[in-house]
């Protein structure tokens, strides 16, 4: 057999093995959407899962999470991602110690985190199944993750940025303000949005921490000290990950499938906008390299 | 007037305060990662200093008994088998695979690849680890039941849900791993008469083996690491894999059940913070791993310049 015979076949092979897996990908996520589809109606995401079988609860929670979790985590991440690429000398020991404890932060299993968060947040400071112990659980798993991907893009900013500003007679706090970061903004975004697509899905880190259950919230009480108030940070909440968990280990039977389907699919479509709108920061963050 | 002359100007206080605030920043990132280290570690060794559990014992044994106070039976032996067993089953699965789409991406059809391959198994990468689990539990489960009968969970269930869990981290490393590979190298195989097919595994292949190394030992720590989607499939039953179907509990699959149902301080408490332990050192052990492969490759490239 020669080897124009053997390439022929190999690529037969290679196409139709990757046309396969695309087809089985495909089949999976439109399985997942069209079984979900006839669950999800207005009633399902109004409603309590308390009286009824929606998720009204902890969709709101999912977002009030996520939204604590960002607010807390990114100016950490963003200080720590500027200390490693634009302050300290990149090949000194302090630095390449500290990227590789982030390193090794960012690849720990997930319910790993999670126990951490239950010991120190649960345990030792009190704060219990609450939404605080959650965000600061969900911000130890994302600072790691974000700061890699903030320092990624602002390496991309070319050195000479930074050089032509202190040329210039400028601080250099006052060039990465007004010029590096900038630049860097549509990498930075993008590196937000994949990181919340990350934290709105998970739900190791959350189970000992925000907790499994998800009290009945009154959306006209905006009182934050109010047990039944939804800004309250220190109630128990359920968010849609752990929801899905939950109902299948309890096996609620026929109820929790549904439930589940109809979750998975809000889960997936949040998934694809955060997707969507990374992709389109990363476009324009191309067009800006390449200007 | 003189005092005015030797304050400094607003810019540098600024300056000073920005700096002040980023490595405040750092120092925070760094703390929090040895907090984590420092305290996962003293909670799981006090099994072994406070309740005099033997570490040898814990290692080889496959009994977790932890009712009986005074003789308590505890070993990890049969959780780190089936761990090990279903990232290896699902590793073995999806590397060939995720390499053919790895490949078909950036050598075959990389307008496809682009456009259609590639986003898809970026979206795959983003669905939450929960959805594998249920789609394991209500559509892989019972035709694996139909199949070979007993109840569908165990080894095999897991190892499946993590073969796909796993498929987008391995396949988007892998093409960057053959991306890096110089373009002019390719141009410059196949200007000497090579078919495509042999630079894959003459050039392609060959020069990203490291890297291609790495995204499958991360492949690894993903898997070994996942908890909610192992737990709703495999079982729950601690025992040694001896089938494919038989129901078993992983590492994490056991620190999920159980961490719930124990008073912290006690032995069945302290034997999971153990369990936890040794997930954190696999975890570190697979991070070394990745990293001395990479480093390997790094001075070869050098000395080859």
């Amino acid at each position: 057999m020669n080897r124009y015979r053997v390439n022929q076949i190999m690529t037969g092979v290679l196409n139709g093995v990757t046309f396969l897996v695309v087809l089985f990908i495909a089949s999976f996520i439109l399985y997942l959407l069209a079984s979900g589809m006839t669950a999800v109606n207005w009633h399902f995401l109004t409603t309590s899962s308390e009286v009824g079988l929606g998720i009204r609860d902890q969709l709101f929670n999912s977002l009030y999470l996520l939204l604590l979790t960002q607010l807390i985590s990114l100016p950490i991440a963003l200080g720590a991602a500027m200390a490693l690429t634009l302050y300290a000398d990149s090949r000194s020991k302090l630095a390449s110690f500290a990227q590789g404890l982030i390193q090794i932060l960012s690849s720990l299993p997930s319910i790993i985190v999670g126990l951490f968060g239950f010991l120190i947040l649960v345990l030792k400071f009190n704060l219990g199944f609450s939404i605080i112990s959650g965000a600061l659980a969900l911000t130890f798993f994302n600072l790691p993750i974000l700061t890699q991907s903030i320092a990624v893009s602002l390496q991309g900013v070319p050195d000479e940025v930074m050089q032509s500003g202190l040329a210039l007679g400028i601080s250099k706090w006052h060039t990465i303000t007004k010029v590096i970061l900038p630049e860097a903004m549509p990498g930075i975004w993008s590196g937000i949005v994949i990181s919340a697509g990350r934290v709105f899905g998970e739900a190791a880190t959350l189970i000992y921490t925000a907790g499994q259950s998800a009290p009945t919230l009154d959306y006209t009480n905006w009182n934050p000290f109010n047990p039944a108030s939804p800004l309250n940070i220190f109630r128990p909440a359920e968010t849609l990950a752990v929801h899905i968990w939950k109902v299948n280990t309890e096996s609620l039977g026929q109820d929790a499938a549904t439930v589940s389907r109809g979750t998975i699919v809000i889960l997936i479509l949040v998934v694809l906008l955060f997707n969507l709108v990374a992709r389109y920061f990363s476009t324009t963050m191309r067009k800006k390299v390449g200007r | 007037m003189n005092k005015q002359l030797f304050n400094s100007s607003k810019e540098i206080r600024q300056d000073k305060l920005g700096r002040l605030l980023v490595y405040s920043a750092l120092t925070v990132v760094l703390v929090l990662a040895c907090a984590m280290l420092y305290f996962i570690f003293s909670k799981g060794i006090a099994t072994f200093t406070q309740d005099h559990i033997n570490f040898w014992d814990f290692l080889t044994r496959s009994n977790w008994n932890t009712d009986n106070l005074q003789k308590p039976d505890l070993g990890a032996w049969a959780l780190m088998v089936t761990s090990a067993e279903t990232t290896l089953l699902a590793v073995l699965v999806t590397t060939p695979l995720a390499l053919v789409i790895a490949i078909y991406i950036v050598v075959m059809s990389p307008k496809i690849g682009g456009r259609i391959v590639q986003p898809l198994t970026e979206l795959l990468l983003g669905i939450p680890s929960v959805v594998y689990g249920f789609v394991g539990l209500t559509v892989l489960i019972p035709v694996l039941r139909r199949w070979a009968g007993g109840t569908g969970f165990g080894v095999l269930a897991a190892a499946l849900v993590l073969a796909l869990m796993i498929l987008p981290t391995i396949t988007s490393l892998a093409v960057e791993a053959l991306n890096g590979v110089p373009q002019s190298y390719q141009t410059f195989a196949y200007s000497l008469g090579c078919t495509k097919w042999q630079v894959i595994v003459h050039v392609l292949l060959k020069i990203s083996a490291p890297n291609l190394l790495v995204a499958v030992i991360f492949g690894v720590a993903r898997a070994f690491g996942e908890a909610l989607a192992v737990q709703m499939v495999i079982g729950n039953t601690v025992q040694l894999p001896l089938g494919l179907f038989t129901p078993a509990a992983t590492l994490t699959s056991k620190l999920t059940t159980d961490m719930g149902n124990t008073i912290d301080g006690t032995l069945a408490s302290n034997a999971l913070w153990s369990l936890a332990l040794l997930l954190l050192v696999m975890s570190l052990i697979f991070n070394l791993l990745a990293k001395l492969v990479l480093r390997r490759s790094q001075s070869r490239e050098s000395i080859s310049r």
